[in-house]
């Protein structure tokens, strides 16, 4: 679904160029009382349907709670739960007591608080470089329009056909000899910042959204003395709150979850984040412990969809849409 | 002329363009907004990408570099290891399609048709993907304990099933592996699912009604139909994925059992990073470039396909 669902926009920008917004406005959600899906008034009439969809709601709500909630409920125990008793009896309830020694380990005798910090400090930056490249790019890319700016769409656009494994080596090397810049990047925080701006992902998006902003109202805004920049952050970033709302959420949770590019470029132990430092970690700590650390590093992701589920699922389901 | 300066840049004219004109016109700031994206896109994406291509037919050991023609790909097409990291990460795309691919259909389908509590079975649905990758993994690693004791173990005995071996048994450890990341995966496609299902017009459902059609013949005739471009996406996007697996064969076994779960992301990994002789750069890009024309002819088709879907 298109991310400019709160807003109807109109299509046809004066400036008449030849790449105008081409999307028209997707079907709304009808009004609550007028949603209908397979099932229709005449099926919910029916027994058998009502029954059956009453079978439905428990299945799916017995499944759901098992598969999507079990696992996490069982960290969540683990994490206060003493190791004999992980190892003798996961599935009994606190045989023997609760361990919440186990979280205040974790948290300062392995030092979870240090690499808690690591990943707070690595997704911060990764979102702040994901932004100013997307923004500024989409900016440039949908609303100054310069001469090479088709090249560069163009550019950005290919490197949306190229995984991410051929970057994984040469990426590497780039991190170690840097151009002009003459010292490594290597163990510092810069060689995870720097690549998370390069999404073409995040490009693309800003770009098509800004491409439906009403034009009339930059046009309004450039006679009204507004240069460049003015009309950048006072008009187009304060008009984008959704559509930076969901790279942020993406920016962050992708920074909390990376995994092997830390792993490469960060080999100090007191730099990595909890992603790389946690299966180092397993062959050394107590299960408990190591279990309360697991626990720590889910529950801020956690929170956060919690907090800001509606933008999560809202960015889930364009997942399956970079659209044109 | 001198009160709408900067107005439209694209505006023709007669003169020609002097660098004057250019600055007067914005082409200065317009170049300011240019920069970030020229210059991270350039270093961290445009280079290595260059620098792939170049690799793949050179020798290095970072101090010496050498042209070797087409050596590390005859190398890596060589290696005894490739063909078994090919049958792997295949085995593990099929399994996690047969797994993973129509479950959250399902769920899907069956999620929107309730009327209540629609919120709370989304997110209990999307609440694995967002556990970190290698908290699960190594949560999972945990649960497949292969003693009796183990959870899973425990559980299967509930039904007087015999413990599995799980990870420990070359035949256990791609399903196991799968089998999680199917777990942590699936909630996001079932999201996907969900915002086109809303899309389905509702006068299809009751042009089928008034033609009498039961339920089942209208999943059958106007549900899955009117999926179709979005079930070929997430087909496609799955086979990328599944292409590019690695943390779970890394984390959970390493590629062991006897080679059981080694996948190509992972024998890339080894070419360039886990080799204790030194590492072999050349061979590893040859064999990602590989891959990746593999997987761009993949995404070729992916993108095709969301264009002529959100044009439809």
């Amino acid at each position: 679904m298109t991310t400019t669902s709160t807003r109807t926009l109109p299509v046809a920008p004066p400036s008449g160029t030849a790449d105008a917004p081409r999307r028209t406005p997707r079907r709304r959600t009808p009004a609550p009382d007028a949603v209908r899906g397979v099932l229709g008034i005449a099926d919910w009439r029916r027994r058998t349907v009502r029954t059956g969809m009453g079978l439905v709601h428990v299945v799916l709500l017995v499944v759901l709670v098992m598969f999507g909630l079990g696992p996490i409920l069982l960290l969540g125990k683990f994490a206060i739960t003493p190791t004999q008793d992980i190892l003798r009896a996961p599935l009994e309830v606190f045989p023997n007591g609760v361990a919440w020694g186990n979280l205040h380990e974790a948290w300062f005798d392995v030092q979870i608080s240090r690499y808690f910090l690591n990943t707070v400090l690595v997704a911060a930056g990764s979102w702040v470089s994901q932004i100013v490249v997307a923004t500024t790019g989409g900016y440039l890319l949908s609303v100054l329009r310069p001469r090479y700016g088709k090249v560069l769409q163009w550019l950005v656009l290919a490197t949306l056909f190229v995984p991410g494994v051929v970057l994984l080596v040469p990426l590497y090397l780039t991190i170690l000899d840097p151009p002009l810049l003459g010292t490594s990047l290597l163990n510092t925080f810069w060689a995870v910042w720097l690549p998370a701006g390069a999404s073409a992902f995040n490009v693309v998006l800003m770009t098509r959204f800004f491409d439906n902003l009403p034009r009339e109202i930059f046009e309004a805004a450039r006679v009204d003395g507004a240069g460049p920049f003015r009309l950048f952050w006072s008009v187009v970033l304060p008009m984008s709150k959704p559509i930076l709302g969901v790279v942020s959420v993406f920016a962050v949770i992708a920074a909390w979850k990376d995994f092997l590019w830390p792993l490469l470029v960060l080999t100090k132990p007191e730099m990595q984040p909890l992603s790389v430092r946690l299966p180092s970690l397993q062959a050394t700590t107590d299960l408990g412990v190591l279990m309360a650390a697991l626990a720590i590093s889910t529950l801020i992701p956690i929170l956060f969809f919690l907090v800001f589920q509606r933008m999560f699922l809202r960015g889930a389901g364009l997942g399956g849409a970079i659209k044109g | 002329m001198t009160t709408d300066q900067g107005l439209a840049p694209s505006r023709p004219r007669r003169r020609r363009r002097t660098p004057v004109d250019w600055v007067r016109d914005g082409g200065l700031s317009t170049l300011v907004f240019a920069l970030p994206l020229v210059v991270i896109f350039g270093v961290f994406s445009w280079l290595p990408i260059g620098r792939a291509l170049v690799m793949s037919f050179q020798e290095t050991n970072l101090v010496v570099t050498s042209w070797v023609g087409l050596e590390n790909f005859r190398a890596v097409l060589a290696d005894p290891n490739l063909p078994i990291a090919l049958r792997n990460t295949g085995y593990f795309a099929l399994l996690a399609l047969v797994f993973g691919y129509p479950l959250p259909l399902v769920g899907a389908v069956l999620m929107s048709e309730v009327r209540r509590m629609k919120g709370l079975y989304s997110v209990l649905a999307y609440l694995p993907v967002v556990v970190p990758p290698v908290v699960a993994v190594l949560l999972w690693k945990f649960l497949y304990d292969p003693r009796p004791e183990g959870v899973f173990n425990e559980i299967l005995g509930w039904f007087g099933i015999d413990p599995l071996p799980w990870l420990q048994s070359a035949t256990w450890a791609m399903p196991s592996l799968v089998l999680e990341a199917t777990w942590a995966a699936a909630g996001g496609t079932v999201i996907i699912y969900l915002a086109a299902l809303l899309a389905v017009p509702p006068e299809l459902y009751d042009a089928a009604e008034v033609d009498g059609a039961s339920v089942w013949r209208k999943v059958w005739h106007v549900t899955l139909p009117q999926l179709r471009g979005i079930l070929l996406i997430t087909f496609i996007l799955q086979i990328i994925g599944t292409a590019q697996v690695f943390l779970e064969p890394y984390l959970f076994t390493g590629g062991g059992p006897a080679n059981a779960t080694l996948t190509i992301l992972l024998l890339i990994y080894r070419y360039a990073f886990g080799q204790s002789l030194g590492a072999d750069y050349g061979e590893a890009t040859a064999l990602s470039l590989m891959l990746a024309v593999f997987l761009a002819v993949m995404s070729l088709v992916y993108f095709r396909l969301t264009r002529a879907w959100s044009n439809s």
